[in-house]
């Protein structure tokens, strides 16, 4: 428990700080519109209408990453509640879920006019999406448990000044996952295992990055020594050259299904996020009868943050434009702010939840989990993402070339 | 389709010209009307995308990547000069290219043998035996290869006894087969059609006249059975080029094709233009080869 | 059918390399489905290793919402299209045999070809982007029976008409001399010989539909996704044994539409067949 409080002091001044640096980025990316109007008067004036716990239709169409949320044969092996049936039951709705395994393509979607009802963007994503009015502003009186529940740490990130626009999920770090064949132990650990051509030999080809714009030329920033928010192109350049050099040693770039696939032998060393990780070796541990472990997937494998450092992020709910559902929507979102259904959310999917009121939910072990709630001193080395404005498109760029 | 054509110069000799072109002018009318319901459908919703196509290469790039009809700009078709897309290109080329070559000589042996050392009814099993797989979804079979070629799978596992490779998957070998695979019976049936209709007493003629089995093979069978080759390979050929569900699957997003940089632009790269300029690029070389094919004298498919 | 060279004495070596030849390529053919259809049925988590026969995965299969949900609207949207785009085809095929001068007759001739030979990426694309600046159509099940309809035409077209090609047009003469008006001489005259040719098409087409991966991923819209597209999401997200059951039941459908295709066009062509001259 200390150590949660002693996690929460340092991330406020990590957030915080890059918050303030966030909001003049902003402001000077969005060119006048730093106090964004509500946008799409239709869907807007709808949402601001909405009363708690009213819904408008469904079925309620979510946007999500895989296995971000306890439901289906997943949930009942982990024996957690199903949350998107409990929600159709507490409040009459379907809920559809469909996955995507990257911020750009889910906005890529958004941006074609595809219809979702709530998404989970990135801190960075929602920058973007806000500045292209591709996002609706929240209706507080429809979402209360954003005001009650929220840590004070997220209640006024600087990705999104006092929530308007989005609601804080689930955050987490990138690192590394491996199996401990290929890797001794998680002290120590270096990207250098992923980019140096020595390093990463004896894993060769069998060796994944995510396939993110952001994350992989993230990490490889950070193992040159420069900030994953660079807006210098000569620092970008030798990111992507560096990661076009990984072409001999690497077998694949995934974000989809790195997890498993490390856990089956296809990787024995990944880039991953700690959640995915920490969820699949919990899941591939074997019990007997009585409930002993008789397989421990923790003896196998391991997740580690780079010495050199590495991001933490934050993913929210938001409602885009094209929802046909905005009451039904943040109906949900405030479903999943409750208490307890914050608490199922973590101890289904292993990452930490910026949900205070949940806390008395997540299981002990979670809380007092490292590699979820990273020390203080892990806390200094992690970056968060902001949103680059005009050099989005060199970053993607970058990366393109970087992959081709 | 003689026979028309005789009838129509019997009848010009008789018939009262002011007839005559009403009638022409009626087969001009009902000709157009069986038409036009497909035309309308295809114009809709093939040409005007088309077009747009060709419009959005030429505009500006947002920040979500989205196309601003705003400052309309050659960017775009600049950015195919980049040594990113020419790498991408040649691969894509080479691989398609080896493809259809090596389904090509798989392919050509195969059906000969069907269509030359088989009876008539062991031909039909066979050829059901063939449509099988052909008609089979393309994704089943080449998801088929990625269980195959997975570190469980079994040709790894060979691999790894024989001591020939280590690791299969997420690898350019593991592409090539998957297209091979992929698009081996586009080549078989035409060949096979092409050799079944073909004239055999040609080749019985030609043993007459003292040639060895393989000069008339090479004189006589090759050449005739050349539209089964063409049409074959373009069948091949043209799809091979566009791939993108087999890299996909198979490649682990490192072995990039034409068809995945094209999506790609559309979602992680943010550049709408530009994946419209390279989709009118790939187009218009296309239409060109076919375009030069009709010329030479091809016949359709 | 002329009679075919039955292979000189001299030939008997290559007689036997082509039949193994031929028996590898069957087997290369094959091995994979096998695999795939064998592997359905195993027990184990582990998509490649053996766990003892069970039929969970057909369960899970069965039981799961959105893949059923897919297959049905790959159904819906196969039907539809494949109707659609054979009655459009069809009279395609006959503007450009039957009559052979008109206004734009040249040029619809080769806007036939185009959806051929346009790369599925391209198309997709195209597709995509028309239905979002139109936003006329909003992304659904709708967008893609549209879509699937743009490409298949062209397909059904090809194929009546080379069957239109072997028909013998002195037929429609013959019942026009026997005071039949138009629409009778099509109906008891050319549909009925040109129908093996209008059935293949219609197969195609559906089968075509059926398949369709990349384009129907771009025009889909949230909760109208089809069972490849489905599939496709599953093996880039978990490879799990359920993608060998639905594989398995994909395989099956095929062999399924094969059978009918080829009694269908045995049926109807041996009527018709025996009128052709031979080579």
């Amino acid at each position: 428990m200390k150590r949660i409080f002693a996690l929460l002091a340092v991330m406020a001044l990590v957030v915080t700080a890059c918050g303030s640096e966030g909001t003049t980025e902003t402001t000077e990316a969005a060119g006048g519109s730093g106090t964004t109007e509500a946008p799409a008067e239709g869907i807007q004036a709808v949402a601001n209408a909405c009363a708690d716990g009213a819904t408008d239709g469904g079925p309620l169409n979510l946007y999500n990453w895989a296995e971000y949320i306890p439901t289906g044969a997943l949930a009942e092996d982990a024996e957690l509640d199903d949350l998107l049936a409990k929600f159709e039951e507490e409040h009459g709705e379907k809920v559809t879920q469909t996955i995507f395994n990257s911020n750009e393509d889910m906005l890529a979607q958004i941006d074609a006019g595809a219809s979702y009802d709530v998404i989970v963007p990135s801190d960075y994503m929602v920058v973007t999406m806000r500045d292209a009015d591709l996002l609706v502003e929240l209706n507080r009186a429809a979402i209360p448990n954003l005001d009650a529940n929220i840590a004070e740490l997220f209640s006024d990130p600087g990705y999104d000044p006092g929530n308007r626009f989005s609601a804080p999920y689930q955050w987490g770090t990138t690192g590394i996952g491996f199996s401990y064949d290929a890797i001794d132990d998680t002290d120590g650990v270096s990207w250098a295992v992923l980019f140096d051509p020595e390093a990463a030999a004896p894993n060769a080809g069998f060796i994944s990055l995510l396939d993110d714009t952001r994350e992989t030329l993230g990490s490889a920033l950070k193992y040159l020594g420069y900030s994953l928010n660079t807006l210098n192109t000569d620092e970008v350049d030798e990111a992507a050259d560096l990661i076009a050099s990984t072409n001999e040693w690497i077998a694949a770039f995934n974000s989809g299904s790195y997890w498993g696939l490390l856990t089956d032998g296809e990787f024995t060393v990944s880039q991953g996020w700690n959640g995915d990780f920490l969820a699949e070796f919990d899941r591939i541990s074997e019990y007997d009868e009585d409930g002993n472990l008789t397989y421990d997937g923790y003896e196998d494998f391991g997740y580690a943050i780079p010495i050199e450092g590495s991001a933490a992020w934050v993913d929210t709910m938001a409602i885009p434009t094209t929802a046909e559902h905005p009451c039904t929507a943040q109906t949900f979102i405030n479903f999943i702010l409750d208490a307890e259904n914050g608490g199922t959310l973590t101890n289904f999917n292993y990452y930490a939840s910026p949900n205070e009121a949940a806390t008395e939910y997540i299981y002990e072990e979670i809380l007092e989990w490292d590699a979820i709630y990273p020390p203080p001193e892990t806390m200094a080395i992690l970056e968060f993402f902001l949103d680059l404005g005009d050099m989005n498109n060199y970053y993607a760029d970058a990366f393109t070339r970087a992959k081709g | 389709m003689t026979l028309v054509d005789e009838r129509e110069t019997v009848e010009k000799e008789e018939v009262n010209p002011r007839l005559e072109r009403r009638a022409r002018r009626q087969e001009s009318w009902r000709g157009f009307f069986h038409a036009a319901p497909a035309y309308v459908y295809l114009t809709l919703f093939f040409v005007l995308p088309l077009l747009i196509i060709f419009v959005f290469s030429f505009a500006s790039r947002s920040n979500t990547g989205k196309p601003l009809l705003e400052n309309w700009n050659l960017d775009s078709w600049a950015r195919l000069a980049d040594p990113l897309v020419r790498t991408i290109a040649v691969r894509s080329l080479t691989m398609a290219i080896a493809n259809t070559v090596l389904c090509l000589l798989i392919a050509y042996p195969f059906a000969y043998w069907i269509a030359t050392r088989a009876r008539q009814r062991t031909r039909t099993l066979l050829l059901i035996a063939v449509l099988i797989p052909f008609w089979s979804n393309f994704l089943v079979r080449t998801y088929a290869w990625r269980m195959l070629l997975d570190s469980d799978g079994y040709i790894t596992q060979l691999g790894q006894l024989t001591g020939l490779w280590e690791r299969m998957l997420f690898t350019q070998p593991a592409v090539f087969i998957g297209l091979v695979y992929g698009y081996l019976p586009f080549m078989v049936l035409p060949l096979y059609a092409a050799l079944e209709r073909m004239d055999w007493s040609l080749v019985e003629a030609g043993r007459d006249l003292y040639a060895s089995g393989s000069k008339a093979f090479r004189r006589i069978t090759l050449p005739l059975s050349k539209p089964g080759i063409i049409a074959g390979s373009i069948l091949v050929f043209i799809p091979s080029l566009g791939a993108y569900v087999t890299p996909d699957i198979l490649g682990g997003a490192k072995t990039n094709l034409l068809g995945n940089l094209i999506v790609t632009q559309f979602q992680a790269a943010r550049n709408w233009p530009f994946g419209s300029a390279i989709s009118g690029a790939i187009l218009i070389v296309m239409l060109v080869a076919t375009m030069i094919y009709f010329r030479t004298g091809g016949r359709t498919i | 059918m002329t009679t075919l060279h039955q292979g000189a004495a001299a030939g008997t070596r290559v007689d036997r390399s082509l039949t193994v030849f031929g028996w590898l390529v069957f087997a290369f053919l094959y091995l994979p489905i096998v695999v795939v259809v064998v592997f359905s049925f195993s027990g184990s988590e582990s998509v490649g290793r053996w766990g003892g026969f069970s039929l969970r995965w057909y369960d899970q299969m069965l039981g799961s919402e959105q893949l059923m949900n897919s297959l049905e609207n790959s159904v819906v949207v196969a039907l539809i299209s494949t109707a659609v785009a054979t009655v459009l085809g069809t009279a395609a095929a006959l503007s450009l045999d039957r009559y052979r001068r008109w206004v734009g007759r040249g040029a619809f001739d080769g806007l036939l070809y185009l959806p051929i030979i346009i790369p599925d990426v391209t198309m997709a694309v195209m597709l995509l982007l028309w239905f979002t600046s139109t936003g006329v159509i909003p992304l659904g099940r709708g967008s893609i029976t549209l879509a699937h309809i743009a490409f298949n035409i062209s397909f059904v077209a090809i194929v009546v008409r080379a069957r239109l090609a072997h028909m013998d047009p002195a037929m429609e003469d013959a019942a026009a001399d026997l005071y039949a008006n138009r629409w009778q001489a099509f109906r008891r005259v050319t549909l009925p010989l040109i129908m093996p040719g209008v059935l293949g098409g219609a197969l195609l087409a559906l089968t075509l539909s059926l398949d369709d991966v990349v384009i129907t991923s771009f025009v889909q819209g949230p909760g109208s996704t089809t069972l490849p597209v489905y599939v496709f999401g599953l093996i880039r997200r978990t490879v799990t044994p359920v993608i060998n059951a639905v594989s398995t039941l994909m395989i099956v459908v095929s062999m399924v539409l094969v059978l009918a295709s080829l009694t269908l066009q045995n049926r109807t062509g041996r009527k018709t067949d025996s009128k052709e001259t031979d080579q």
